[in-house]
Protein backbone atom coordinates (compact mmCIF):
# COMPACT_ATOMS: atom_id res chain seq x y z
CA UNK A 1 0.00 0.00 0.00
CA UNK A 2 1.38 3.58 -0.99
CA UNK A 3 -0.29 5.62 1.17
CA UNK A 4 -2.10 5.10 4.68
CA UNK A 5 -5.12 6.84 5.39
CA UNK A 6 -6.06 7.49 8.72
CA UNK A 7 -9.19 8.27 11.42
CA UNK A 8 -8.69 11.76 11.91
CA UNK A 9 -12.36 12.80 13.54
CA UNK A 10 -15.06 10.98 15.01
CA UNK A 11 -18.43 12.41 16.01
CA UNK A 12 -21.51 11.12 17.58
CA UNK A 13 -24.58 11.90 19.16
CA UNK A 14 -24.98 8.86 21.19
CA UNK A 15 -27.66 5.99 21.09
CA UNK A 16 -31.00 6.34 22.56
CA UNK A 17 -33.98 4.10 22.13
CA UNK A 18 -35.90 7.69 20.87
CA UNK A 19 -34.61 11.10 20.24
CA UNK A 20 -38.19 13.07 19.89
CA UNK A 21 -36.41 16.04 20.46
CA UNK A 22 -34.51 16.40 16.87
CA UNK A 23 -35.01 15.27 13.19
CA UNK A 24 -32.51 13.59 11.11
CA UNK A 25 -31.25 16.96 10.14
CA UNK A 26 -30.13 17.62 14.11
CA UNK A 27 -28.86 14.48 14.70
CA UNK A 28 -26.58 14.31 11.66
CA UNK A 29 -25.19 18.22 12.07
CA UNK A 30 -24.45 17.31 15.85
CA UNK A 31 -22.01 14.45 15.21
CA UNK A 32 -20.64 16.30 12.17
CA UNK A 33 -19.90 19.59 14.14
CA UNK A 34 -17.91 17.03 16.71
CA UNK A 35 -16.02 15.07 13.58
CA UNK A 36 -15.04 18.24 12.34
CA UNK A 37 -13.85 19.77 15.65
CA UNK A 38 -11.72 17.21 16.74
CA UNK A 39 -10.29 17.06 12.90
CA UNK A 40 -9.81 21.19 12.90
CA UNK A 41 -11.45 21.45 9.74
CA UNK A 42 -14.13 23.01 8.48
CA UNK A 43 -16.65 21.48 5.84
CA UNK A 44 -15.12 23.28 2.66
CA UNK A 45 -11.67 21.79 3.73
CA UNK A 46 -13.58 18.15 2.80
CA UNK A 47 -13.05 16.77 -1.14
CA UNK A 48 -15.42 14.02 -0.95
CA UNK A 49 -18.40 13.21 1.08
CA UNK A 50 -19.96 9.43 1.66
CA UNK A 51 -23.24 9.20 3.28
CA UNK A 52 -25.72 6.02 4.17
CA UNK A 53 -29.29 5.43 4.22
CA UNK A 54 -31.71 3.03 3.13
CA UNK A 55 -34.53 4.81 1.38
CA UNK A 56 -37.19 2.40 3.18
CA UNK A 57 -35.50 2.94 6.56
CA UNK A 58 -35.59 6.74 6.32
CA UNK A 59 -39.61 6.59 4.19
CA UNK A 60 -38.40 8.92 1.56
CA UNK A 61 -37.37 7.51 -1.49
CA UNK A 62 -34.43 8.78 -3.17
CA UNK A 63 -33.27 9.61 0.29
CA UNK A 64 -30.13 10.24 -0.78
CA UNK A 65 -31.02 14.32 -1.57
CA UNK A 66 -31.23 14.66 1.88
CA UNK A 67 -28.12 14.52 2.66
CA UNK A 68 -25.70 17.01 1.91
CA UNK A 69 -27.73 20.32 4.22
CA UNK A 70 -26.12 18.55 7.61
CA UNK A 71 -23.01 17.58 6.59
CA UNK A 72 -22.17 21.43 5.16
CA UNK A 73 -21.98 19.18 1.68
CA UNK A 74 -24.18 21.50 -0.31
CA UNK A 75 -22.82 22.14 -3.60
CA UNK A 76 -19.64 19.31 -2.68
CA UNK A 77 -19.04 15.95 -4.03
CA UNK A 78 -21.74 13.13 -2.05
CA UNK A 79 -22.93 10.51 -2.44
CA UNK A 80 -24.92 7.78 -0.89
CA UNK A 81 -24.48 4.34 0.13
CA UNK A 82 -27.44 2.52 0.58
CA UNK A 83 -25.41 -0.23 3.08
CA UNK A 84 -23.75 -0.77 5.67
CA UNK A 85 -21.80 2.21 7.73
CA UNK A 86 -18.60 0.64 6.83
CA UNK A 87 -19.33 -0.11 3.46
CA UNK A 88 -19.05 4.06 3.10
CA UNK A 89 -16.44 4.00 5.03
CA UNK A 90 -14.44 2.02 2.62
CA UNK A 91 -15.78 4.12 -0.10
CA UNK A 92 -14.41 7.66 0.98
CA UNK A 93 -11.00 5.07 1.90
CA UNK A 94 -10.83 4.66 -2.06
CA UNK A 95 -11.57 8.22 -2.93
CA UNK A 96 -8.83 9.56 -0.97
CA UNK A 97 -6.20 6.59 -2.45
CA UNK A 98 -7.44 7.29 -5.70
CA UNK A 99 -6.70 11.24 -5.75
CA UNK A 100 -10.16 12.71 -5.39
CA UNK A 101 -8.39 14.91 -2.64
CA UNK A 102 -6.89 14.35 0.98
CA UNK A 103 -10.41 14.45 3.19
CA UNK A 104 -13.02 12.36 3.03
CA UNK A 105 -16.22 12.00 5.11
CA UNK A 106 -18.42 9.14 6.17
CA UNK A 107 -22.01 9.79 7.56
CA UNK A 108 -24.35 7.10 9.09
CA UNK A 109 -27.58 8.07 10.61
CA UNK A 110 -30.22 5.52 12.22
CA UNK A 111 -33.76 7.04 13.22
CA UNK A 112 -34.85 3.36 13.91
CA UNK A 113 -37.79 4.71 16.20
CA UNK A 114 -39.49 6.62 13.84
CA UNK A 115 -40.28 3.27 11.84
CA UNK A 116 -43.43 2.29 13.40
CA UNK A 117 -43.83 -0.89 11.31
CA UNK A 118 -40.64 -2.46 11.31
CA UNK A 119 -41.30 -5.84 11.24
CA UNK A 120 -43.38 -5.24 7.57
CA UNK A 121 -40.24 -3.37 5.96
CA UNK A 122 -37.88 -6.24 6.52
CA UNK A 123 -40.74 -8.72 5.36
CA UNK A 124 -40.82 -6.44 2.44
CA UNK A 125 -36.92 -7.19 1.60
CA UNK A 126 -38.03 -10.97 0.98
CA UNK A 127 -38.54 -12.56 -2.39
CA UNK A 128 -42.53 -11.33 -3.43
CA UNK A 129 -42.75 -14.71 -5.59
CA UNK A 130 -41.98 -17.80 -3.03
CA UNK A 131 -41.15 -15.87 0.49
CA UNK A 132 -43.22 -13.18 1.13
CA UNK A 133 -46.35 -15.18 0.27
CA UNK A 134 -45.36 -17.33 3.17
CA UNK A 135 -45.61 -14.43 5.79
CA UNK A 136 -42.78 -15.41 7.46
CA UNK A 137 -41.43 -13.10 10.50
CA UNK A 138 -37.97 -12.09 10.05
CA UNK A 139 -37.52 -12.95 13.78
CA UNK A 140 -38.31 -16.43 12.19
CA UNK A 141 -35.59 -16.26 9.95
CA UNK A 142 -33.09 -15.36 12.43
CA UNK A 143 -34.31 -18.53 14.37
CA UNK A 144 -33.70 -21.05 11.82
CA UNK A 145 -29.70 -19.54 11.18
CA UNK A 146 -29.69 -19.67 15.39
CA UNK A 147 -31.20 -23.09 15.10
CA UNK A 148 -28.36 -24.35 12.47
CA UNK A 149 -25.51 -22.87 14.04
CA UNK A 150 -26.25 -24.28 17.22
CA UNK A 151 -26.51 -27.76 15.44
CA UNK A 152 -22.79 -27.28 13.97
CA UNK A 153 -21.22 -25.47 16.66
CA UNK A 154 -22.48 -27.34 19.41
CA UNK A 155 -23.40 -23.40 21.03
CA UNK A 156 -26.01 -23.57 23.60
CA UNK A 157 -28.74 -21.21 24.54
CA UNK A 158 -26.62 -20.16 27.52
CA UNK A 159 -23.47 -19.34 25.37
CA UNK A 160 -25.84 -16.76 23.84
CA UNK A 161 -27.18 -16.23 27.37
CA UNK A 162 -23.97 -15.28 28.10
CA UNK A 163 -23.40 -12.89 25.31
CA UNK A 164 -26.43 -11.10 26.14
CA UNK A 165 -25.30 -10.47 30.09
CA UNK A 166 -21.88 -9.14 29.08
CA UNK A 167 -22.90 -6.71 26.27
CA UNK A 168 -25.78 -5.33 28.12
CA UNK A 169 -23.03 -4.83 31.21
CA UNK A 170 -20.73 -3.32 29.35
CA UNK A 171 -23.57 -0.64 27.89
CA UNK A 172 -23.65 0.12 31.59
CA UNK A 173 -20.39 2.43 31.61
CA UNK A 174 -20.62 3.32 28.00
CA UNK A 175 -22.13 6.94 28.07
CA UNK A 176 -23.16 6.44 24.69
CA UNK A 177 -25.37 3.39 25.02
CA UNK A 178 -29.27 3.37 25.63
CA UNK A 179 -30.13 -0.32 26.66
CA UNK A 180 -27.11 -1.23 29.34
CA UNK A 181 -28.48 -3.38 32.22
CA UNK A 182 -27.65 -5.75 34.78
CA UNK A 183 -29.16 -9.62 34.82
CA UNK A 184 -28.19 -13.07 34.29
CA UNK A 185 -28.58 -15.56 32.06
CA UNK A 186 -31.68 -16.96 33.77
CA UNK A 187 -33.64 -13.84 33.14
CA UNK A 188 -32.18 -14.14 29.30
CA UNK A 189 -33.16 -18.26 29.05
CA UNK A 190 -36.75 -17.32 30.77
CA UNK A 191 -37.44 -14.17 28.24
CA UNK A 192 -40.40 -14.76 26.04
CA UNK A 193 -40.15 -17.06 23.44
CA UNK A 194 -39.77 -15.09 20.06
CA UNK A 195 -38.54 -17.96 17.44
CA UNK A 196 -37.20 -20.57 19.21
CA UNK A 197 -34.41 -20.71 20.37
CA UNK A 198 -34.32 -17.47 19.74
CA UNK A 199 -36.20 -15.04 23.08
CA UNK A 200 -36.90 -11.69 23.56
CA UNK A 201 -33.49 -10.83 25.13
CA UNK A 202 -31.61 -12.23 22.31
CA UNK A 203 -32.51 -9.77 20.37
CA UNK A 204 -30.79 -6.01 20.06
CA UNK A 205 -33.61 -3.71 20.37
CA UNK A 206 -33.44 -0.51 17.83
CA UNK A 207 -32.12 2.34 19.07
CA UNK A 208 -31.07 6.27 17.37
CA UNK A 209 -28.30 8.28 16.84
CA UNK A 210 -25.81 9.34 14.06
CA UNK A 211 -21.98 9.42 13.47
CA UNK A 212 -19.73 11.32 11.08
CA UNK A 213 -15.84 9.79 10.30
CA UNK A 214 -13.39 12.06 8.76
CA UNK A 215 -10.87 10.79 7.27
CA UNK A 216 -7.62 11.74 5.75
CA UNK A 217 -4.38 11.12 3.56
CA UNK A 218 -1.25 9.70 5.74
CA UNK A 219 0.68 13.93 5.34
CA UNK A 220 -2.43 15.77 6.14
CA UNK A 221 -3.56 13.33 8.96
CA UNK A 222 -0.55 13.59 10.57
CA UNK A 223 -0.28 17.49 10.39
CA UNK A 224 -3.95 17.93 11.81
CA UNK A 225 -4.27 15.05 14.09
CA UNK A 226 -2.08 13.77 17.74
CA UNK A 227 -4.05 11.23 17.41
CA UNK A 228 -4.52 9.51 13.83
CA UNK A 229 -6.06 6.11 14.02
CA UNK A 230 -5.35 3.87 10.87
CA UNK A 231 -6.94 1.93 8.83
CA UNK A 232 -5.41 -1.12 7.76
CA UNK A 233 -7.50 -3.04 6.05
CA UNK A 234 -10.85 -2.94 4.89
CA UNK A 235 -13.12 -5.73 3.36
CA UNK A 236 -16.71 -6.30 2.55
CA UNK A 237 -18.84 -9.21 1.11
CA UNK A 238 -22.20 -10.47 -0.11
CA UNK A 239 -23.50 -14.29 -0.01
CA UNK A 240 -26.07 -15.67 -2.06
CA UNK A 241 -29.26 -14.07 -0.53
CA UNK A 242 -31.66 -17.10 -1.16
CA UNK A 243 -33.33 -18.35 2.25
CA UNK A 244 -33.23 -22.05 0.58
CA UNK A 245 -29.59 -22.42 -0.43
CA UNK A 246 -28.01 -19.93 2.14
CA UNK A 247 -25.18 -21.32 4.45
CA UNK A 248 -27.14 -21.22 7.47
CA UNK A 249 -24.49 -22.10 10.18
CA UNK A 250 -21.82 -20.28 9.04
CA UNK A 251 -21.57 -16.15 8.37
CA UNK A 252 -19.19 -16.66 4.91
CA UNK A 253 -20.00 -12.98 4.19
CA UNK A 254 -17.98 -12.14 7.28
CA UNK A 255 -15.10 -14.74 7.14
CA UNK A 256 -14.55 -13.64 3.28
CA UNK A 257 -15.11 -9.66 4.67
CA UNK A 258 -12.35 -10.79 7.25
CA UNK A 259 -10.09 -12.24 4.61
CA UNK A 260 -9.94 -9.35 2.61
CA UNK A 261 -9.25 -7.03 5.54
CA UNK A 262 -6.62 -9.57 6.69
CA UNK A 263 -4.72 -9.35 3.64
CA UNK A 264 -4.85 -5.89 3.39
CA UNK A 265 -3.72 -5.00 7.02
CA UNK A 266 -0.89 -8.09 6.51
CA UNK A 267 -2.63 -10.32 8.97
CA UNK A 268 -2.53 -14.02 9.38
CA UNK A 269 -3.60 -15.25 12.88
CA UNK A 270 -6.06 -12.50 13.73
CA UNK A 271 -6.28 -14.01 17.34
CA UNK A 272 -2.84 -12.74 18.24
CA UNK A 273 -2.50 -9.90 15.79
CA UNK A 274 -5.59 -8.26 16.68
CA UNK A 275 -6.67 -7.48 20.11
CA UNK A 276 -9.95 -7.10 20.41
CA UNK A 277 -13.34 -6.74 18.13
CA UNK A 278 -16.40 -5.40 18.32
CA UNK A 279 -18.53 -7.96 16.31
CA UNK A 280 -22.09 -7.42 14.66
CA UNK A 281 -24.27 -8.85 17.59
CA UNK A 282 -27.77 -7.84 16.15
CA UNK A 283 -29.00 -11.23 17.75
CA UNK A 284 -26.76 -12.95 20.99
CA UNK A 285 -25.89 -15.99 18.21
CA UNK A 286 -24.36 -13.43 15.78
CA UNK A 287 -21.63 -12.60 17.97
CA UNK A 288 -20.36 -15.91 18.62
CA UNK A 289 -20.91 -16.75 14.70
CA UNK A 290 -19.21 -14.23 13.61
CA UNK A 291 -16.39 -14.57 15.70
CA UNK A 292 -16.00 -18.23 14.29
CA UNK A 293 -16.41 -16.41 11.07
CA UNK A 294 -13.35 -14.52 11.74
CA UNK A 295 -10.88 -16.85 12.97
CA UNK A 296 -10.67 -15.13 15.92
CA UNK A 297 -11.76 -18.65 17.67
CA UNK A 298 -12.45 -21.91 16.02
CA UNK A 299 -15.36 -23.79 14.96
CA UNK A 300 -17.57 -24.52 18.38
CA UNK A 301 -14.87 -22.80 19.66
CA UNK A 302 -16.47 -19.76 20.68
CA UNK A 303 -19.50 -20.52 22.93
CA UNK A 304 -16.87 -22.09 25.66
CA UNK A 305 -14.90 -18.63 25.53
CA UNK A 306 -17.83 -16.55 26.13
CA UNK A 307 -18.72 -19.37 28.93
CA UNK A 308 -15.15 -19.01 30.81
CA UNK A 309 -15.42 -15.11 30.22
CA UNK A 310 -12.81 -14.83 27.48
CA UNK A 311 -14.69 -12.46 25.65
CA UNK A 312 -15.07 -10.14 28.56
CA UNK A 313 -13.18 -6.78 29.22
CA UNK A 314 -10.72 -8.79 30.92
CA UNK A 315 -10.86 -11.62 29.45
CA UNK A 316 -8.38 -13.26 26.86
CA UNK A 317 -10.00 -11.26 23.98
CA UNK A 318 -12.31 -8.55 24.70
CA UNK A 319 -15.51 -8.69 22.64
CA UNK A 320 -18.03 -5.64 22.54
CA UNK A 321 -16.30 -3.32 24.89
CA UNK A 322 -18.68 -1.21 23.99
CA UNK A 323 -21.87 -3.22 25.22
CA UNK A 324 -22.25 -3.83 21.52
CA UNK A 325 -25.89 -3.73 19.67
CA UNK A 326 -27.25 -5.73 22.63
CA UNK A 327 -26.23 -3.06 25.01
CA UNK A 328 -26.10 0.17 22.74
CA UNK A 329 -28.89 -0.77 20.33
CA UNK A 330 -29.40 -2.05 16.83
CA UNK A 331 -28.57 0.85 14.28
CA UNK A 332 -29.69 -0.62 11.11
CA UNK A 333 -27.53 0.66 8.54
CA UNK A 334 -25.16 2.58 11.36
CA UNK A 335 -24.28 -0.33 12.73
CA UNK A 336 -20.84 -0.84 11.42
CA UNK A 337 -20.56 3.06 12.73
CA UNK A 338 -20.86 1.97 16.23
CA UNK A 339 -18.28 -0.67 15.98
CA UNK A 340 -15.92 1.89 14.26
CA UNK A 341 -16.62 4.48 17.03
CA UNK A 342 -16.12 2.18 20.22
CA UNK A 343 -12.88 0.39 18.19
CA UNK A 344 -11.29 4.50 17.96
CA UNK A 345 -12.37 5.20 21.00
CA UNK A 346 -10.36 2.42 22.62
CA UNK A 347 -7.56 2.75 20.31
CA UNK A 348 -7.37 6.73 21.59
CA UNK A 349 -7.74 5.50 25.42
CA UNK A 350 -11.06 7.30 25.52
CA UNK A 351 -12.65 4.37 26.61
CA UNK A 352 -13.15 5.20 30.58
CA UNK A 353 -14.57 2.72 32.55
CA UNK A 354 -14.73 0.27 29.78
CA UNK A 355 -11.08 1.14 28.69
CA UNK A 356 -8.80 -1.92 27.05
CA UNK A 357 -5.19 -1.77 28.47
CA UNK A 358 -2.36 -2.78 26.36
CA UNK A 359 -3.61 -2.93 23.12
CA UNK A 360 -2.63 -1.53 19.43
CA UNK A 361 -4.97 -2.81 17.00
CA UNK A 362 -9.20 -3.73 16.69
CA UNK A 363 -11.18 -4.81 14.52
CA UNK A 364 -14.73 -3.64 13.54
CA UNK A 365 -17.44 -5.96 11.79
CA UNK A 366 -20.88 -5.29 11.15
CA UNK A 367 -23.75 -7.18 9.38
CA UNK A 368 -26.87 -5.76 7.50
CA UNK A 369 -29.22 -7.70 9.42
CA UNK A 370 -32.13 -10.07 8.49
CA UNK A 371 -32.62 -11.33 5.84
CA UNK A 372 -29.15 -10.10 4.70
CA UNK A 373 -25.94 -11.84 4.39
CA UNK A 374 -23.59 -8.83 3.72
CA UNK A 375 -21.13 -8.50 5.96
CA UNK A 376 -17.84 -5.80 6.25
CA UNK A 377 -14.86 -5.72 8.27
CA UNK A 378 -12.12 -2.89 9.04
CA UNK A 379 -9.45 -3.51 11.28
CA UNK A 380 -8.03 0.07 12.74
CA UNK A 381 -4.27 0.42 14.92
CA UNK A 382 -3.46 3.10 16.75
CA UNK B 1 -29.07 -14.73 -31.98
CA UNK B 2 -29.03 -12.35 -28.51
CA UNK B 3 -28.51 -14.85 -25.56
CA UNK B 4 -32.12 -13.10 -24.30
CA UNK B 5 -34.03 -13.79 -27.76
CA UNK B 6 -32.47 -17.76 -27.14
CA UNK B 7 -34.18 -18.14 -23.65
CA UNK B 8 -37.38 -16.62 -25.10
CA UNK B 9 -37.06 -19.19 -28.26
CA UNK B 10 -36.75 -21.95 -25.84
CA UNK B 11 -38.30 -21.72 -22.54
CA UNK B 12 -40.87 -18.75 -22.69
CA UNK B 13 -44.74 -19.03 -23.60
CA UNK B 14 -46.12 -15.95 -24.58
CA UNK B 15 -49.08 -14.61 -22.93
CA UNK B 16 -51.63 -11.99 -23.57
CA UNK B 17 -52.67 -9.03 -21.89
CA UNK B 18 -56.40 -10.95 -21.61
CA UNK B 19 -54.75 -13.91 -19.95
CA UNK B 20 -53.08 -11.38 -17.47
CA UNK B 21 -55.94 -9.33 -16.69
CA UNK B 22 -58.32 -12.60 -16.19
CA UNK B 23 -55.88 -13.71 -13.91
CA UNK B 24 -54.83 -17.12 -15.59
CA UNK B 25 -51.48 -16.57 -14.56
CA UNK B 26 -49.96 -16.12 -11.13
CA UNK B 27 -50.19 -12.82 -9.78
CA UNK B 28 -48.30 -12.33 -6.14
CA UNK B 29 -49.92 -8.75 -4.26
CA UNK B 30 -48.47 -7.36 -1.59
CA UNK B 31 -49.61 -3.91 0.08
CA UNK B 32 -46.69 -2.48 2.27
CA UNK B 33 -47.62 -1.47 5.29
CA UNK B 34 -44.93 1.30 5.43
CA UNK B 35 -45.41 3.79 8.39
CA UNK B 36 -43.36 6.13 9.76
CA UNK B 37 -43.90 9.13 12.82
CA UNK B 38 -40.92 11.53 11.63
CA UNK B 39 -39.48 13.27 14.59
CA UNK B 40 -39.85 17.01 12.89
CA UNK B 41 -37.47 18.93 15.31
CA UNK B 42 -37.15 22.16 16.73
CA UNK B 43 -37.43 24.09 13.49
CA UNK B 44 -39.73 22.33 11.38
CA UNK B 45 -42.16 21.43 14.60
CA UNK B 46 -42.62 25.28 15.38
CA UNK B 47 -42.82 26.41 11.53
CA UNK B 48 -46.12 23.37 11.39
CA UNK B 49 -47.45 25.11 14.90
CA UNK B 50 -47.03 28.91 13.76
CA UNK B 51 -49.14 27.74 10.25
CA UNK B 52 -51.42 26.51 12.95
CA UNK B 53 -51.65 30.33 14.55
CA UNK B 54 -52.03 31.54 11.26
CA UNK B 55 -48.70 33.06 11.20
CA UNK B 56 -45.27 32.28 8.88
CA UNK B 57 -42.12 32.18 10.74
CA UNK B 58 -38.45 32.02 9.41
CA UNK B 59 -34.92 31.73 11.12
CA UNK B 60 -32.34 34.00 10.58
CA UNK B 61 -28.27 33.11 9.93
CA UNK B 62 -26.22 35.66 11.39
CA UNK B 63 -23.41 34.91 9.48
CA UNK B 64 -24.92 35.20 5.81
CA UNK B 65 -27.90 37.66 7.23
CA UNK B 66 -30.49 35.06 4.92
CA UNK B 67 -33.65 34.41 6.63
CA UNK B 68 -34.49 31.24 5.89
CA UNK B 69 -37.77 29.50 5.71
CA UNK B 70 -38.77 26.74 6.01
CA UNK B 71 -36.58 27.73 8.79
CA UNK B 72 -33.88 25.17 10.14
CA UNK B 73 -31.25 25.09 13.37
CA UNK B 74 -28.34 25.54 11.43
CA UNK B 75 -27.14 27.31 8.29
CA UNK B 76 -26.56 24.66 5.70
CA UNK B 77 -24.26 27.11 4.10
CA UNK B 78 -22.21 28.70 6.57
CA UNK B 79 -22.49 26.01 8.84
CA UNK B 80 -23.42 27.66 11.82
CA UNK B 81 -26.12 27.36 14.33
CA UNK B 82 -28.92 30.10 12.83
CA UNK B 83 -29.99 33.13 15.55
CA UNK B 84 -33.34 34.58 15.95
CA UNK B 85 -36.48 33.34 14.79
CA UNK B 86 -38.34 36.17 12.72
CA UNK B 87 -42.39 36.37 11.99
CA UNK B 88 -42.44 36.96 8.07
CA UNK B 89 -45.71 38.10 6.02
CA UNK B 90 -48.14 35.94 4.18
CA UNK B 91 -47.53 37.49 1.06
CA UNK B 92 -45.25 36.89 -1.63
CA UNK B 93 -44.70 36.83 -5.43
CA UNK B 94 -44.54 34.61 -7.67
CA UNK B 95 -41.07 33.14 -8.53
CA UNK B 96 -42.06 30.13 -11.18
CA UNK B 97 -45.72 28.24 -11.81
CA UNK B 98 -46.64 25.97 -13.81
CA UNK B 99 -50.14 25.28 -15.75
CA UNK B 100 -50.52 21.15 -14.95
CA UNK B 101 -52.90 19.26 -16.57
CA UNK B 102 -51.74 16.20 -14.47
CA UNK B 103 -52.53 15.55 -11.04
CA UNK B 104 -49.83 13.97 -8.86
CA UNK B 105 -50.63 10.36 -10.07
CA UNK B 106 -50.14 11.26 -13.65
CA UNK B 107 -53.93 11.25 -14.15
CA UNK B 108 -55.10 13.31 -16.59
CA UNK B 109 -57.80 16.02 -15.42
CA UNK B 110 -61.15 16.29 -17.61
CA UNK B 111 -59.76 19.87 -18.47
CA UNK B 112 -62.19 19.94 -21.65
CA UNK B 113 -65.05 18.70 -19.30
CA UNK B 114 -64.11 22.20 -17.34
CA UNK B 115 -61.90 21.21 -14.46
CA UNK B 116 -59.71 24.13 -13.59
CA UNK B 117 -55.87 23.11 -14.48
CA UNK B 118 -53.50 22.92 -11.53
CA UNK B 119 -51.39 25.68 -10.95
CA UNK B 120 -48.39 24.44 -8.26
CA UNK B 121 -46.15 27.45 -7.93
CA UNK B 122 -42.90 28.59 -5.87
CA UNK B 123 -43.68 31.96 -3.40
CA UNK B 124 -40.82 34.37 -2.47
CA UNK B 125 -42.25 34.93 0.72
CA UNK B 126 -41.81 38.79 1.50
CA UNK B 127 -39.88 39.17 5.04
CA UNK B 128 -37.87 36.06 3.96
CA UNK B 129 -34.78 36.45 1.98
CA UNK B 130 -34.81 36.50 -1.90
CA UNK B 131 -35.05 32.78 -2.84
CA UNK B 132 -36.82 31.36 0.26
CA UNK B 133 -40.06 30.46 -0.31
CA UNK B 134 -43.03 28.20 -0.11
CA UNK B 135 -43.78 25.26 -2.88
CA UNK B 136 -47.73 26.02 -2.79
CA UNK B 137 -50.78 26.50 -5.40
CA UNK B 138 -52.39 29.22 -6.46
CA UNK B 139 -56.04 29.73 -7.33
CA UNK B 140 -58.72 32.32 -7.37
CA UNK B 141 -56.86 33.45 -10.65
CA UNK B 142 -57.12 32.19 -14.64
CA UNK B 143 -54.04 29.64 -14.75
CA UNK B 144 -53.16 31.52 -18.11
CA UNK B 145 -53.31 35.21 -16.29
CA UNK B 146 -50.73 34.28 -13.78
CA UNK B 147 -47.19 35.86 -14.16
CA UNK B 148 -43.63 35.85 -12.38
CA UNK B 149 -43.57 38.69 -10.39
CA UNK B 150 -47.56 38.54 -9.31
CA UNK B 151 -48.30 39.24 -5.82
CA UNK B 152 -50.33 37.01 -3.97
CA UNK B 153 -51.07 36.35 -0.40
CA UNK B 154 -51.76 33.09 1.46
CA UNK B 155 -55.44 32.29 1.70
CA UNK B 156 -55.97 29.95 5.33
CA UNK B 157 -58.19 27.32 6.46
CA UNK B 158 -60.19 28.44 9.37
CA UNK B 159 -58.34 28.62 12.67
CA UNK B 160 -60.51 25.41 13.61
CA UNK B 161 -59.73 23.51 10.84
CA UNK B 162 -56.13 23.83 10.78
CA UNK B 163 -53.95 20.78 12.51
CA UNK B 164 -50.15 22.52 12.32
CA UNK B 165 -49.48 21.27 8.07
CA UNK B 166 -48.62 22.98 5.18
CA UNK B 167 -52.17 22.10 4.28
CA UNK B 168 -53.11 25.09 6.75
CA UNK B 169 -52.74 27.32 4.01
CA UNK B 170 -55.36 26.59 1.63
CA UNK B 171 -53.69 28.17 -1.08
CA UNK B 172 -52.27 31.63 -2.46
CA UNK B 173 -54.64 33.94 -4.51
CA UNK B 174 -53.36 37.42 -6.29
CA UNK B 175 -53.38 40.70 -4.39
CA UNK B 176 -53.21 44.38 -5.90
ZN1 LIG C 1 -25.61 31.46 6.67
Amino acid sequence: MSKRVAIIGIGTTGFRATTPDVSYRELTYEAAMKAYLEARIEPKDVDSFVATSEDFFEGYSIADEYSPDQLGAVLKPIYTIPGDFIHSLASAYMMILSGIGPISVVQGLSKASNMLTLSEMVTFAMDPIYNRPLKESPHAVAGLEMARFMYETGATREQCARVVVKNKRNALNNPYAGHGVLIDTDYVLNSEVISYPLTQMDISPHSDGAVVVVLAEEETAKALCDQPIWIRGIGWCSDTPGLETRNWGEAIYAQMAGEMAYKMAGIRYPRKEIHFAEINDEFSYKELQHLEALRICKKGEAGPLTEIGGTEINGEFPVNPSGGNLGVGNLYELNGGLKVLEVVRQLRGEAGKNQLKNMTTGLAQSWRGVPTTTGTVVILSN
Amino acid sequence: MEITEKMVAKTATKLSADEIQKGKVLSVKWTPKLKYAWDNGPAIGRYLAELKNGKIIAKKCDKCHRIMIPPRMFCELCWVPTGEWIYVQDTGIVNTWVVSYVDWKATRLDIEGGVRPLTPAVIEIDGASKGMGILHHLNDVDPWKIYRGMKVKAVWKPPEERTGAITDIKYFKPIK
